[in-house]
């Protein structure tokens, strides 16, 4: 009888569908597979490293991260300044990334881009994570009753198309960063939910937690001092990987001109504004998608690094 | 455990979910801060036009009468019309829907026709360069943007190769060749995607299964390995394939749109987003409750075929 789904399904969530991955739902099927694996024994265990394109990707995200926190004290361009520079001038010496068609610089309306999907990327799933992690944690250790209500809610709000939500949350709350961030944020809650829960699930039922019961130890102990703990390195991972996917939900936003207001510089409607003038100025859309791509890529690699870093049934193999 | 005993079960367990999804549906339009009639009309509404929707909607109703109404409504196949051009709900996703439905089917096929191929051919030399390359490359994919997947595909083969039109649709009954034309683009942008899903899926399903014994007892007979592959392992190891391409089906009704938009498609997507941009709330409400029903059923269909597919889950209540 074949190995059915492997862990693998739990964090491949596909950055196309936010929310509504298919893989959130198998992972269901996997999780309780998974505990088992867990308790396997390793066989021929080799050491494990994070490889070189781990560091790589990790560089990356420190220097978008760097630039974009000191993007106001940087010698660059005001990134809605006019014609700094004449218009649609291709990247090259004087202008790195060249300039726009209103002569604005590009590199800087990149840099202060990066600000909004950095900030977006860890508020937004710093909220999914406070909420949908107490919710799955609670609804993976309580399992009865309280967990299947838990999870009843969240599988009905996974129901809903997630982006045209948030299109819809965001016309009706008004184009702010803000409202991006919470409707980005309480659109992650109910995937972010189930895969915690998948894994508290996993650790509830291991010996170091019925060891920790029979010391008497309380339900709140047992959550905050044994799960938590280990429920935290898988969410580190899958954290890299959600944080990726909200880039790329305000991205689409921005793409369809719904997030932060123009002329405020974010990748999305940089891609966005490109478009128009593609025949003649490709690099005015693809340079912001190349940047935007690569973050992303960097995102998810290090987060799947980790994964299989931290994942004790791999390394069994 | 009895099927239909196991049938009935599902079946009871589906209808607090539709509940609940149609409730929220509903209550959709009474959470936003503000008149409804307002939100809807806009902020220049004269009284006359905001009382006649009141009295419209049934605003002055409790909400519970409220909901029974639209959802009758609702079923019956009223899903209110547009206050933009008065066309009726039901009208408009009449026309489009076959738009989406055409895309997502057509870019699911080919996304399995890529996947399926390559996930033989990686899984056979697990390890080897194929496999590595493959993989990476899937892994890039995953990590595209499907806005930018369809900008960068727009790039070169409509704007530097005018191999193929970047925006437009014909419909198939005028021309099928113009429509495939079209539609080529926008199926790739949401295929190159999925087949990465699908390739990473069937890989590591396909290595597990030809780790079984009885894969060993195959090559023991003498079978050649393209035998073995196509007629002993691609089956078993095509469970969660199936799953996960069902419920890809569930999530991309909804999940169309941007691809809609780029490419200027006529479908369920770009209609949600220009009512979204018009305002007209009715409208967006109606898509919202078909694609969420839609995605609750589609699942719920591939819970029981799978169920009954896979003998171990069948039984696993059993244990």
């Amino acid at each position: 009888m074949p190995e059915p789904s492997d862990t693998e399904l739990h964090l491949e969530t596909h950055p196309a569908e936010f929310g509504a991955s298919p893989d959130s739902i198998i992972m269901e099927v996997g999780s309780e597979l998974h505990a088992e694996a867990v308790l396997a024994p390793p066989v021929g265990a080799r050491k494990k490293r994070l490889g070189p394109a781990f560091w790589v990707s990790v560089s990356w995200i420190g220097l978008v991260i760097l630039l974009a926190f000191l993007a106001p004290v940087l010698p660059i361009h005001p990134p809605n300044k006019v014609f700094v520079g004449p218009p649609n001038t291709p990247p090259g010496r004087q202008f790195l990334l060249g300039t726009d068609e209103l002569g604005r610089d590009m590199l800087s309306r990149i840099i202060y881009g990066a600000r909004v999907s950095m900030v977006v990327g860890f508020t937004s799933i710093g909220i999914g994570l406070l909420v949908g992690g107490t919710l799955g944690i609670i609804a993976g250790y309580y399992r009865g009753r309280l967990g299947n209500f838990i999870m009843g809610c969240m599988n009905v709000l996974l129901a809903f198309p997630t982006l045209i939500l948030g299109l819809a949350l965001i016309t009706f709350l008004g184009q702010s960063l803000r409202n991006v961030v919470l409707a980005i944020g309480l659109i992650s809650i109910a995937p972010i939910s189930r895969i915690i829960r998948a894994s508290t699930l996993t650790f509830s039922e291991r010996e170091f937690v019925s060891a920790s019961r029979s010391l008497g130890a309380k339900n709140f102990r047992i959550v905050t001092r044994e799960i938590l703990p280990n429920v935290a390195l898988p969410t580190l991972s899958f954290g890299l990987v959600a944080v990726a996917i909200a880039i790329v939900a305000e991205g689409a936003l921005s793409f369809l001109g719904l997030s932060v207001k123009p002329p405020t510089a974010s990748w999305g409607g940089m891609i966005n504004e490109g478009r128009a003038l593609m025949n003649l100025h490709p690099y005015l859309s693809l340079v912001p998608a190349a940047v935007m791509f690569l973050t992303v890529l960097a995102f998810n690699f290090a987060g799947d690094s980790l994964r299989s870093f931290f994942d004790v049934r791999e390394s069994a193999l | 455990m009895n099927a239909l005993r196991l049938l009935g079960r599902k079946f009871l367990q589906l209808i607090p979910v539709l509940f609940a999804v149609t409730v929220l549906s509903f209550l959709l339009i009474k959470l936003l801060p503000g008149d409804p009639a307002v939100n809807i009309l806009g902020p220049s509404a004269t009284k006359e036009a905001v009382a006649q929707i009141h009295q419209h909607l049934g605003l002055d109703k409790p909400i519970p009468t409220q909901y029974l109404t639209w959802l009758g409504h609702a079923v019956t196949g009223d899903l209110g019309r547009s206050y933009q051009n008065q066309q009726t709900t039901t009208q408009a996703l009449k026309q489009r829907l076959p738009v989406t439905l055409e895309l997502i089917v057509l870019s699911q096929l080919l996304a399995l026709a890529i996947a399926i191929p390559m996930a033989l051919i990686a899984a056979s030399r697990a390890g080897g360069l194929f496999d590595r390359v493959s993989t990476t490359i899937a892994f890039g994919f995953l990590a595209v943007p499907d806005f930018i997947l369809g900008v960068v595909l727009v790039y070169f083969f409509a704007v530097r190769n005018h191999w193929f039109p970047a925006t437009g649709y014909t419909p198939f009954s005028q021309s099928p060749t113009e429509n495939l034309r079209g539609m080529v683009l926008p199926v790739l942008t949401l295929a190159l995607a999925s087949q990465a899903v699908y390739l990473r899926l069937l890989r590591t399903d396909l290595i597990a299964t030809l780790q079984q014994d009885y894969i060993s007892m195959a090559k023991a007979k003498g079978l050649s390995s393209r035998y073995i592959l196509l007629r002993h392992a691609l089956r078993p190891s095509s469970f969660s394939l199936v799953t996960v391409s069902g419920l890809q089906l569930g999530a991309l009704i909804g999940g169309t749109f941007i691809v809609e938009v780029i490419f200027a498609l006529p479908g369920v997507g770009s209609l949600a987003v220009q009512s979204i941009f018009s305002r007209d709330y009715l409208v967006v409400q109606g898509i919202v409750l078909l694609v969420a029903v839609a995605y609750v059923l589609i699942n719920f269909a591939i819970d029981l075929v799978y169920t009954f597919l896979d003998p171990r889950i069948r039984h696993a209540g059993a244990i």
